[in-house]
């Protein structure tokens, strides 16, 4: 179909402003730093699920607000999430066969 | 009302370009070797993917005659050991990359625009890339019998017997390339026609409404997207290992070799499903039409189809029950290849409803759909005996396996694709296959196959090995399950089906030659495929279709008596081709021919060869990609309005088809 | 008639080109995740070579996974400029994010250096082969990243993108973030999370 097409795909994407943008990036290298400093400070048996906590927000914050995906037509995230879904479950499955969670 | 019988196909309303993009004039040839070599057609590009595909069908299908005459009596002598590695890993390669994919990729490329009433695929210079690299990365992977021998590992290429110390020839590396740029093909396509499938579909066509064959290319096309990274994945590890010193499937360094059964695996079993459900999907339209009903619970088709391909993603590690996985992971995968059988089941079981009470009509595309579901339940059934694990560890690695899924590919996925021939062969080439001939085929293809693969499930139970080339009559035991009489079958078989598929290609020369024309609707049809011309005009719909109904096209011609509660026929094909004619729309421009998707593809085998031979080709390789990238880039897909002669108001299309005529 | 850079207009309304660099971005998690449980595999085995905690300097790839986060804000902020068809700023932008992109790459080429130096070369130990592949796809990822940056520098200056240069901005730009985010995820679990 090269005739007629609704072009109104721009203006729905502006989910955000330069400001917002730059909040979101101060609240990144904020949790950067948290990371960093897991590598000099002692952070007990909460080592492990914060690193991975950390990782995980830092990792949808950049998806959802930088690439646009929480305010975008619903059909990106279904392409993007089941991709992800299924190599999270996937490659998990894979390690574990391995004992690889167990050690 | 003028009935049009066979309208002529019109020729590409494209005139000479005045303006360049990239570095050069656009190609605009309408005819001769240029409008296919630089074509961003989904119908040429679809033909082309189905001969490329037949022409590695003979390949392939001479080198298993080889390997059966090998084995067709004791000690065979017609080939060595080496050659015989060689001739069963390339005939598997090249039976599952080669054929059965671009064959499914030849009709999806074809009939996913028609069936959804679209005029191209979202991205046609892509679809051209595709197709090349397939081509050449084909081309690649069977050079290497040229070059010091082919792989030699089997189609599955098990790490440690891959590496350098047990396949020390370039084969495993010309393998292990070959498939990732057929890889990078079968990525592109797959992503083209999800996008296609997901945002062009006519108005009206809600995925509900779609017909039966693009829901399962779908699905194949999501098993590709993501299980094609897998294979990328491992196949770079290999050629790290073998080109580069990487250790990965090194043992003294503490490696796993099933690291590699994992990851390939992870991709082969998905890979199942991408060579059966084209297949489920082409049956899935011939039953209906040939049983003069509808599909029977079509949302379950469709549904058991997703959930094959859902489930499809859980149950890899069955093919590696014999490797020590630890009781835990077999029983979870054991259970898992269990439940896969059910939705396939449903499958088997909607299309037996749908022939239920149908006026039956026995087409060859008819016969090889029925022969599908009969001898892929067979494969299916010996499937579930490997699915219980402990039955599964005897039958490991023996002629009961490939009986198995000689069964379910061929028996399946070919058979399928047969039908899909003899019922759109009219659609793409405008003339009717012989049926006389077609029953020939039908007829020596089905015994054939069933001598051939019938007999292996004996051979294996008995302890045949796979992979075996030879075996001595002391070893081939007695009476009625002796492997000499089995063996010898077999081989009988294979050149039973070999004459089969002659018949085959001997009635698509006799067809060429023939010069009646194909009816518009030969079969009655029911989907939007059938509402145009005998081959489609380049532009596929004069007026794009606005749909109401699953099975549109056939709703346009019947509507229900509302006293009878029948199916009252209302209009002919003939009728609805006219209407669309006196509507069709005007300034129609169609994504343009161009040179890039060849060059660009013609640069990976070049990469490639070098990072075997010497890295310097592969630096001119790199250029070639490059400068084909930004060639692509500067060039927009349709050529601008400029290119076009201008159509005055009320003369539109025909002007422009008359011009040429 | 539109006509749009790749491809056919939708019917949807939604660009077929965003829909489909999303598909695309949905398999590399595939891609990725695949070498990531590769080297999970096998960070362990070092067969006599160096061990993970023996050579990495956490300081300093730490600085270098900033400079890479913070391109993913300059990245954003030159499509921002391109929807407001800013032509200077979406310029100055795409420039900073390539200079910071290959501030990134510089990193690695140094880290590379100095782990080999320190003894662990590509075929030293599973790790070596598992460590090298991982960040080096990475890597040629981000290189992609630039190359395609700097190529759209050159060709807005010469105003001839086909199609919807914001557009062409924007899916530069999510591919840019997607490199950015596995680089997140990398960073922690190679770096951070000790074997």
């Amino acid at each position: 179909m090269t005739i007629n097409t609704a072009d109104k795909t721009h203006e729905q994407q502006h989910g955000m402003s330069n400001a917002g943008y730059i909040r979101i990036a101060v609240i990144l290298a904020a949790i950067t730093g948290l990371e960093v400093s897991t590598y000099y400070v002692d952070f007990g048996v909460l080592f492990l699920p914060a690193l991975l906590i950390m990782m995980v927000i830092k990792f949808v914050m950049v998806v959802s607000y930088f690439m646009h995906l929480k305010f975008d037509n619903k059909m990106f995230s279904f392409l993007f999430y089941a991709g992800l879904v299924l190599a999270v479950g996937v490659y998990a499955a894979f390690l574990a066969t391995f004992k690889f969670f167990i050690q | 009302m003028a009935i049009i019988e066979r309208p002529a196909p019109t020729v590409p309303a494209i005139v000479t370009p005045t303006t360049t993009y990239g570095s050069l004039k656009r190609p605009v040839s309408a005819t001769g070797w240029r409008s296919w070599v630089f074509t961003v057609d989904h119908k040429k590009l679809g033909i082309m993917y189905g001969a490329t595909a037949m022409f590695f069908f003979i390949i392939g299908g001479v080198e298993a005659l080889l390997i059966r005459l090998q084995l067709a009596a004791p000690n065979g002598k017609v080939l060595n050991a080496d050659l015989y590695n060689q001739m069963f890993t390339m005939h598997a390669t090249t039976m599952v990359f080669l054929f059965v994919m671009p064959m499914a990729a030849g009709f999806a490329n074809y009939f996913v625009p028609l069936q959804i009433g679209a005029r191209d695929v979202a991205f046609p210079r892509l679809n051209a890339f595709g197709f090349w690299a397939l081509l050449f990365g084909g081309i690649f992977l069977n050079l290497a019998w040229f070059l010091g021998g082919a792989a030699d590992g089997g189609w599955f290429m098990y790490a440690p017997n891959s590496g350098p110390v047990f396949s020390p020839s370039n084969g495993v590396d010309f393998w292990a390339l070959g498939l990732q740029i057929a890889g990078i093909a079968s990525l592109t396509g797959a992503i083209n026609l999800i996008i296609t499938v997901l945002n062009m579909r006519a108005p009206g066509m809600s995925l509900m409404k779609m017909p039966i064959f693009t829901w399962m290319i779908t699905v194949v096309q999501f098993l590709l997207l993501f299980a094609i990274p897998v294979i990328t994945v491992a196949l770079f590890l290999l050629s790290f290992q073998r080109n580069f010193g990487a250790r990965f499937f090194d043992v003294a360094a503490g490696a796993d070799p099933l690291l590699w059964q994992h990851l390939f695996w992870i991709f082969g079993h998905p890979e199942v499903y991408v060579l059966i459900l084209p297949s489920f999907g082409i049956v899935s339209e011939v039953l209906p039409v040939f049983s003069r009903k509808p599909l029977f619970g079509y949302p379950f088709v469709v549904f058991s189809g997703a959930a094959i391909g859902f489930v499809g993603w859980g149950v890899w590690a069955h093919h590696m029950f014999a490797s020590g996985l630890g009781p835990v992971s077999v029983a979870v995968f054991s259970l898992t290849t269990m439940a896969i059988a059910v939705p396939t089941g449903v499958k088997i079981i909607n299309w037996t409803l749908t022939m239920w009470g149908g006026k039956l009509w026995f087409t060859t595309a008819m016969k090889f759909a029925i022969g599908l579901i009969v001898l892929f339940t067979v494969g299916g059934l010996s499937g579930v005996t490997h699915a219980v694990a402990p039955s599964d560890t005897q039958q490991t690695d023996t002629y009961y396996i490939v009986a198995h899924f000689h069964y379910v590919l061929f028996g399946g996925a070919v058979l399928g694709i047969f039908s899909g021939f003899y019922y759109w062969w009219p659609k793409v080439f405008g003339k009717m296959l012989n049926e006389k001939l077609g029953s020939w085929n039908f007829w020596l293809m089905v015994i054939g196959l069933n001598l051939t693969f019938g007999p292996m499930h004996i051979l294996g139970l008995q302890g045949q090995p796979r992979r075996m080339y030879q075996w001595t009559e002391a070893r081939a035991g007695e009476g009625f399950f002796n492997l000499a009489f089995w063996n010898l079958i077999a081989s009988i078989g294979s050149f039973v089906l070999a004459v089969g598929i002659l018949m085959f290609l001997i009635n698509v020369l006799i067809t060429a030659r023939n010069p009646q024309k194909a009816p518009l609707d030969p079969w009655n049809a029911r989907s939007l495929e059938w509402m145009t011309t005998n081959p489609p005009k380049e532009h596929n719909f004069d007026v794009v279709p606005t749909v109401h109904h699953l099975d549109d096209f056939f709703h346009q011609k019947y509507e229900e008596d509302p006293v009878t509660h029948t199916m009252k026929q209302v209009r002919t094909a003939e009728e609805i081709m006219a209407e669309q004619e006196r509507n069709a729309d005007k300034h129609i421009h169609m994504p343009s021919p161009s040179y890039w998707p060849i060059v660009l593809a013609f640069g990976l085998p070049v990469i490639t060869f070098g990072l075997i031979y010497s890295h310097l080709i592969s630096v001119i390789g790199g250029v070639i990609v490059l400068f084909a990238a930004y060639g692509w880039a500067l060039e927009s897909s349709t050529a601008p309005d400029s290119d076009f002669e201008t159509n005055t108001p009320g003369t539109g299309l025909d002007k422009v088809a008359s011009n040429h005529d | 008639m539109t006509d749009t850079a790749q491809g056919h207009a939708s019917s949807t309304g939604i660009s077929n080109v965003k829909l489909g660099m999303w598909a695309f971005l949905g398999s590399e998690c595939l891609l990725f995740g695949g070498l990531i449980s590769t080297y999970m595999l096998y960070r362990g085995r070092v067969t006599g070579g160096p061990r993970p905690s023996q050579i990495f300097d956490i300081p300093f790839t730490s600085v270098s996974s900033f400079v890479l986060l913070m391109s993913s804000l300059t990245m954003v902020l030159a499509v921002s400029a391109a929807h407001k068809d800013d032509d200077r700023k979406t310029n100055l932008w795409l420039t900073v994010t390539a200079l910071l992109g290959a501030t990134f790459v510089g990193g690695q080429v140094y880290e590379f250096t100095a782990f080999y130096k320190e003894g662990l070369g590509f075929s030293t130990s599973l790790f070596g082969s598992s460590f090298y592949t991982l960040t080096g796809f990475h890597g040629v990822h981000v290189t992609v990243g630039i190359i395609m940056l700097m190529s759209l520098v050159g060709i807005l200056k010469r105003s001839s993108v086909p199609g919807k240069k914001a557009e062409v901005v924007e899916m530069i730009g999510l591919y840019w973030h997607f490199v950015d985010i596995v680089w997140i995820i990398i960073f922690t679990l190679v770096y951070l999370i000790p074997v």
